[in-house]
């Protein structure tokens, strides 16, 4: 096990650059994607990673030495570091990808893999001891690249956090959002936790804090610096419109919204 | 490898005839999820989703007492041709760490095609670990199938578009999680598949499980509720939230869910959240009750089988969506539906 003594964590963040979550979605015209000449911005899930390791250190300001962003995508992307930079991230690692590329939660968690085992900070010898992540992007929806980094791992994984303690022994805390409540788990570092929506309420990055995180340090990588593969597994064969629905008209009364009802078997 | 970082698009290959042969001859694996001494209902679609391939399993994983109370409901499963079981204290509460590196080893041991389960915490927390450890894709929240085995269909943005993909041979098994709510469940009849006991696999679980709070209540779940009653910033306070929604939540039998307005505004708890950052539900039947309906919310309630929406502006979108609307002030016609759907009940 990995020395847990105080000031000693290392976070990494991985964060997404996602079309913004208020933008309505249109398919592009090859039918093979989606139209990306709109509005994006931090994966919301992943601001609330950024939040909870701010917050943390925070907290305890012994307990927590580095955050590190990290983000694997296009050069736009460096504006989504750039913000968890303002958020409070000390530097960043940008793994640059061309615009068109898709990136599949598999080759990203084998990136975020390397960039561990390789170390982060200034000489690259600071051993990650734990790596917040959102619980799903919302472009892609999948909700398995922080499982599938633990499992490559072999950390544990504390997924769909709604509530994160870090003792100075190095135990975690995190309870989970389960289907119909809650569970509490309990682990070492080095740990892999996912955040759920009711972790905390992100902070907006100050005007001061923004021009603070112009000068702080991104390191920029090409996936063959990594020897990365970043192939696709997955074919897209078509991206489409979901079904429209058709609205049933209007009724004037309760009395005939239960006969509707009645007729559809509910009562 | 820089070429294919380039055109990631074209470089996968299409499968030839023979790997559709290979697929027919596929052999599914679904886990089978419990909680409680209780099989879970949405393993019965994952069941519906795994069969459509041929050969079908399950597997119970879990404490003893679990395995040992589920394995005879399991056993009746309709069309499964067995059922595996392992039972150590190791995996008492799912735990991922303990239960992904049982299915790593087991999966390509019994030369498993496909691994389904359910979309659901339980499935959302293993299969990708079970991924990591394989080296292997997961296909998620899939809402259709195609017999060949490789082709899957899901949503994404939030259900705003559905997106077709194929998988290739990089992935050898294919493992799938299931919108519970696009499969009918299989259900548990005169099935009598053989039992075949699964060795444990001795994995020091870097987690622990500590304790759990489900929230007693004697509603449905919001996830998995067939019905839901959904309030929006129209109900003006959280005191209006309770007392208009909860008569008619009762009445149907439904679970309460809000929209990120009524989140936001302090009038529900976030965990009710229905819409893009909440819980994405398909109720047979989705009652919204002075929700505008924006695209957000939309996103995670259009799926329902039946919609009604009941709002005082005859304009909102969501009438253009609902399938009986009513235009009226919530505050009279929803205790007024509340009783009459009592009524009709009695």
């Amino acid at each position: 096990m990995r020395p847990t003594l105080p000031s000693l964590i290392h976070v990494l963040i991985p964060v997404k650059r996602s079309i913004d979550y208020a933008v309505k979605i249109r398919i592009a015209s090859d039918g093979k994607g989606v139209d990306t000449t709109v509005k994006h911005s931090m994966n919301p899930f992943d601001e609330i990673a950024v939040e909870e390791a701010v917050r943390l250190r925070e907290r305890s300001p012994k307990l927590v030495t580095s955050i590190t962003a990290l983000t694997i995508g296009p050069p736009k992307a460096t504006d989504t570091l750039r913000t968890a930079l303002a958020m409070g991230c000390d530097s960043a690692i940008h793994i640059t990808t061309p615009e068109s590329s898709v990136v599949e939660p598999i080759a990203v968690a084998r990136a975020i893999k390397t960039i561990i085992d390789r170390g982060v900070g200034e000489s690259k010898s600071d051993k990650v001891d734990l790596v917040i992540l959102g619980k799903q992007a919302i472009d892609d929806d999948s909700g398995s690249t922080g499982g599938m980094l633990a499992g490559m791992l072999g950390w544990g994984q504390g997924t769909f956090a709604s509530k994160l303690e870090i003792e100075e022994t190095g135990n975690v805390k995190v309870t989970r959002e389960i289907d119909g409540g809650l569970e509490k788990i309990q682990g070492k570092l080095p740990m892999i936790v996912t955040t759920d929506l009711r972790l905390n309420e992100p902070r907006y990055a100050s005007l001061p804090n923004i021009m603070k995180a112009k000068k702080k340090k991104i390191e920029t990588l090409k996936p063959e610096d990594l020897s990365l593969d970043f192939t696709p597994r997955l074919e897209t064969i078509s991206v489409s419109e979901p079904a429209q629905r058709v609205g049933g008209g209007k009724v004037d009364s309760v009395d005939e919204l239960v006969a509707k009802l009645k007729s559809a078997g509910i009562i | 490898m820089l070429r294919a970082a380039v055109r990631p698009l074209r470089a996968s290959a299409f499968s030839s005839s023979s790997k559709v042969q290979q697929w027919r001859l596929a052999s599914s694996l679904v886990f089978l999820e419990h909680k409680g001494g209780k099989l879970n209902d949405s393993s019965l679609s994952a069941v519906t989703a795994a069969k459509t391939l041929g050969d079908t399993a399950g597997i119970v994983i879990g404490s003893k007492a679990d395995v040992d109370g589920v394995v005879g409901e399991a056993k009746k499963i309709e069309g499964l041709s067995k059922i595996y079981t392992a039972s150590s204290d190791l995996y008492a509460h799912t735990i991922a760490e303990a239960v992904a590196p049982l299915l790593a080893d087991f999966l390509p041991s019994k030369s498993i095609t496909h691994l389904f389960g359910a979309h659901t915490a339980v499935g959302k927390n293993v299969f990708p670990r079970v991924g990591g450890i394989l080296d292997t894709s997961v296909i998620a929240d899939i809402i259709a199938l195609e017999s060949s085995g490789d082709i899957f269909t899901r949503p994404i943005y939030a259900g705003n578009a559905i997106l077709k993909v194929k998988s290739s041979d990089k992935d050898k098994i294919k493992i799938v999680t299931v919108r519970t709510t696009a499969f009918d469940k299989t259900p548990i009849g005169s099935g009598d598949a053989p039992v075949e006991e699964v060795a444990e696999i001795s994995s020091d679980s870097p987690t622990k499980y500590v304790s759990e709070e489900l929230t007693v209540s004697s509603r449905p779940d919001l996830s998995s509720a067939s019905r839901v009653v959904s309030g929006g910033r129209g109900l003006k306070s959280l005191e209006n939230f309770n007392t208009v929604l909860d008569p008619l939540a009762d009445a149907l039998g439904a679970a309460v869910g809000a929209s990120r307005a009524a989140v936001d505004s302090g009038y529900a708890d976030n965990s009710l959240q229905v819409g893009q950052t909440g819980k994405v539900v398909a109720p047979e039947l989705y009652v919204a009750v002075g929700i505008s309906g924006a695209i957000q919310h939309l996103a995670g309630m259009k799926e329902s089988k039946m919609i009604v929406a009941i709002n005082k502006d005859a304009d909102a979108p969501i009438f253009q969506v609902a399938d009986v609307g009513l235009v009226a002030d919530l505050f009279e016609a929803v205790p007024e539906l509340a009783n009459k759907v009592q009524a009709a009940k009695a």
